[in-house]
C-alpha cells in the first residue's frame, strides 16, 4: 500500500535575497518513518521544514506528501509549476502538522479553545464533537485539568504539549518538529521529548529539527545532517551519530558535545 | 500609634541567638523546643503557618511620602477653597444654566457629533489601515499619502475649508458618468455648517484611527498568523479569531483617547457656527456677560462625559486583556479596597 514515500523532496532550492538556504535538498520519509534533521545555525533545516508545510514556497524543486504535490497542480509537460488556489493549499496544510519552536499558541485563547479552534473551521466538527476529541487529546499530552488556562499561565513545556496537541487534532498524516525544545528550560525538555516519542511509536509519521542528539539516537529512524543547504550524511542514528562519514559532520557533532563554546550555541532561526 | 499598642515581648526574652537586625515589629518570642527542632512535626502547627518565633519583616517607613502628601492636599485644597469662594465665580449661576434647554441641546450635539465622526472615522481608518497594510503598492502609497495630508493639515483649517467648500465647487451633482445627474445643487445647500464640520472631523480622525489600527495589528507576533496557516485556517478566519483579539488589546487604549480627543475636538466647530455645547454657552455669555460661570457649565458638561468615556474604557479594556496576564486585573472595588489595606498596613508599620 505504502508504494510511495509520505515525504518527498525533491531536489529544493530557495534563497533569501539572493542568499541561497537550500542547494538541492532531496529527501524520503517512508511512512511511519521518524527522521531527525541536525545541523548548526542558518544549514538550512528549518526553511526545509517550512518548504514541506508550504510556509515557504522553494524556487526550485517541489514537495510530495502521501503521493500529493504541495502548493502547485500535479505537473503538466511543461517546467513551471502553476500555484494551487489557496483553498486546496489549505486543505494540504491541515493534513501537515507543525510544531514551532516559540510555540506559537493564540494567546488570546484557552489551552481548549486552541485545540478546537481548526477542526471546528477547518473539518467542519461541531463545536461539542471538537471539545470531547480535544480533551481527550489534552489528556493524552498530560494536561488534563488545564483546558482553562491561557498559554501564559502554562510553562513552556505545558504550551508546547498543547501545541502538539493542536496539531493532532487535525488528524494529520506527518508532523513536522522545527525545534521544539529550544526554547524550553532543560528541565522541562524531557516532558516534550517525551510526548513526541509517544508519537512514534504509534506510527506517526515525522520530521524533527533537533539539537537533542540523545532523543535522535533513540526515537529516530535516521538522522539528516543538514549543512549549508544540503543533506550532507543520511543513515541510521548510529552510523551518523556515532561513526560519521565526512568531516563537517565530524566537526559539528564534536561542538555540541561541549556546548559552552560559542560556536555550539543552541539557538536557530 | 498602633504599633506601640500591641504588647511586645519583654526584650530580655529575645534569646541572644537573634541577629540584632531584626526589626522591633518582628516582635521575636523566646524559641520553644519545638522551635527549636525546626520544623512543623510535633509542633502542631499546619505547614505554611511561620513558626511562632520566626521573625517577620516591616514594611519600611516612609515619612518624607506622607509629609509630600500632607504639601501637596494643602495647596490643592487651599486652591479648590479659594476658587469655591470667589464672588466672581458666580455658582449661582453655573447651576442656573447647567440644566438649560440651549445648554443641553449644544451637549446633545456634541455628544452625537462625537459619535458620529468616532464611527465613521473608525470605519474609513479600518480601511486605512488595509491599505497601508496591503500587498498592493498603489493602495500602500495611498494610504500613506491619505495619512500624511489629514493628519497634517490642522482640523481647524480642515473645517474652514469645508465650511467654504462652495467657492471651489458652486455645485455638487451625484450621477452615473457618462449618464443622468441624479442629484445636483449648490454646495452651500448641500453642506452646512454642520456637514462641514462632521466631514472635516470624520477625514482628521479616519487617518488617526488608521494608524491605531494598522499599530494594534503590527504589534501581534507574526507566529500566531504562522500557526495559523500551518493549521490550514484561512486568513479572514486567522484574523477574526486570532490577529483583531489581539490587536485590540492595543487598539482599545489608544482608541479611548483619540475619542476623548474628538470629543474635546469637537468645540472647534462653534468657529463655523455649529451649535455645539461650546457655542451654546458662548451664545449666552454673549448676552448675559456671565462669561467664567457659563465656561464652568462646558467645563462640567466635558468633565462628566470624559469621565463616562474613561470608565466605559477602563471595562473594555479588562474585556480584552483575556489572556494577557497571568492574573487578571481586579476590579476596580478589590483595587480600593487592597488601597486601604496598604495605607492601614503603612500607617501601623510608621
Amino acid at each position: 500500500m505504502s508504494e510511495h514515500p509520505m515525504i518527498r523532496l525533491v531536489d529544493l532550492h530557495k534563497s533569501y535575497a539572493g542568499t541561497p538556504v537550500l542547494r538541492g535538498v532531496d529527501l524520503e520519509v517512508a511512512r511511519g518513518e521518524v527522521v531527525c534533521l541536525i545541523g548548526a545555525s542558518g544549514s538550512g533545516k528549518s526553511t526545509l521544514l517550512r518548504c514541506v508545510d508550504h510556509l515557504e514556497v522553494p524556487d526550485a524543486g517541489f514537495v510530495e506528501v502521501d503521493g500529493e504535490l504541495i502548493g502547485h497542480h500535479p505537473a503538466g509537460p511543461g517546467r513551471r509549476l502553476r500555484a494551487l488556489p489557496e483553498r486546496r493549499i489549505r486543505r494540504q496544510r491541515a493534513g501537515i502538522g507543525m510544531v514551532f519552536q516559540s510555540f506559537n499558541l493564540f494567546t488570546n485563547l484557552t489551552a481548549l479553545e486552541n485545540v478546537v479552534e481548526a477542526p471546528t473551521s477547518v473539518r467542519g466538527l461541531s463545536r461539542a464533537e471538537a471539545a470531547r476529541e480535544a480533551r481527550e487529546l489534552l489528556a493524552q499530552v498530560g494536561l488534563a485539568g488545564r483546558e482553562d488556562s491561557y498559554p501564559r499561565q502554562l510553562s513552556g513545556g505545558q504550551q508546547q504539549r498543547v501545541a502538539i496537541a493542536r496539531a493532532l487534532a487535525m488528524r494529520p498524516k506527518v508532523m513536522l518538529f522545527d525545534e521544539p525544545t529550544s526554547a524550553l528550560d532543560p528541565e522541562l525538555v524531557a516532558e516534550v521529548l517525551n510526548t513526541i516519542q509517544t508519537l512514534a511509536g504509534r506510527g506517526m509519521t515525522m520530521l524533527v529539527v533537533t539539537h537533542e542528539l540523545a532523543f535522535a539516537r533513540d526515537v529516530a529512524d535516521r538522522v539528516a545532517f543538514v549543512d549549508q543547504g544540503r543533506i550532507l550524511e543520511l543513515g541510521p542514528p548510529q552510523s551518523v551519530l556515532t561513526d560519521p562519514r565526512h568531516t563537517r559532520t565530524r566537526a559539528f557533532l564534536g561542538r555540541l558535545a561541549r556546548p559552552q563554546t560559542p560556536a555550539g550555541s543552541r539557538d536557530d532561526r | 500609634m498602633s504599633a506601640r499598642d500591641i504588647p511586645l515581648e519583654p526584650a530580655a526574652a529575645v534569646p541572644e541567638t537573634m541577629p540584632d537586625t531584626v526589626p522591633e515589629q518582628a516582635r521575636p518570642r523566646p524559641r520553644t523546643r519545638a522551635g527549636l527542632a525546626g520544623s512543623a512535626p510535633g509542633t502542631g502547627l499546619a505547614p505554611g503557618v511561620p513558626r511562632p518565633d520566626t521573625p517577620i519583616p516591616a514594611g519600611r517607613a516612609h515619612p518624607w511620602r506622607w509629609a509630600a502628601g500632607a504639601l501637596a492636599l494643602a495647596i490643592v485644597g487651599a486652591g479648590g477653597y479659594s476658587l469655591a469662594h470667589n464672588r466672581a465665580m458666580q455658582w449661582d449661576v453655573v447651576a442656573e444654566y447647567l440644566l438649560a434647554t440651549p445648554v443641553l441641546e449644544g451637549l446633545w450635539l456634541t455628544v452625537w457629533l462625537t459619535l458620529l465622526v468616532t464611527t465613521l472615522g473608525f470605519l474609513a481608518g479600518i480601511g486605512v489601515a488595509a491599505m497601508r497594510l496591503s500587498a498592493n503598492p498603489v493602495l500602500r502609497m495611498i494610504g500613506v499619502a491619505y495619512v500624511w495630508f489629514f493628519r497634517s493639515v490642522p482640523v481647524l483649517v480642515q473645517l474652514l475649508f469645508w465650511f467654504n467648500i462652495g467657492y471651489l465647487y458652486p455645485t455638487l451633482s451625484l450621477g452615473i458618468p457618462g449618464g443622468p445627474t441624479l442629484i445636483s445643487g449648490s454646495a452651500n445647500d448641500l453642506i452646512s455648517a454642520t456637514t462641514a464640520a462632521g466631514l472635516g472631523l470624520t477625514l482628521h480622525e479616519a487617518a488617526h484611527a488608521g494608524e491605531i489600527i494598522r499599530g494594534g495589528i503590527l504589534a501581534v507576533d507574526p507566529g500566531q498568523v504562522e500557526a495559523g496557516t500551518a493549521l490550514g485556517l484561512s486568513r479572514s478566519r486567522i484574523f477574526r479569531r486570532v490577529v483583531l483579539p489581539q490587536a485590540m488589546r492595543g487598539i482599545v487604549p489608544a482608541t479611548g483617547n483619540l475619542l476623548i480627543g474628538t470629543l474635546k475636538g469637537t468645540s472647534m466647530v462653534s468657529v463655523i457656527a455649529v451649535n455645539d455645547l461650546l457655542y451654546s454657552v458662548q451664545f449666552i455669555y454673549n448676552r448675559t456677560y456671565a462669561i467664567v460661570p457659563l465656561l464652568t457649565v462646558a467645563t462640567a458638561w466635558y468633565l462628566i462625559v470624559t469621565s463616562l468615556l474613561s470608565a466605559a474604557q477602563y471595562h473594555v479594556e479588562r474585556h480584552f486583556a483575556r489572556g494577557a496576564r497571568r492574573e487578571p486585573s481586579p476590579s476596580p472595588w478589590r483595587r480600593l479596597r487592597t488601597l486601604g489595606h496598604g495605607a492601614r498596613t503603612a500607617w501601623r508599620s510608621r
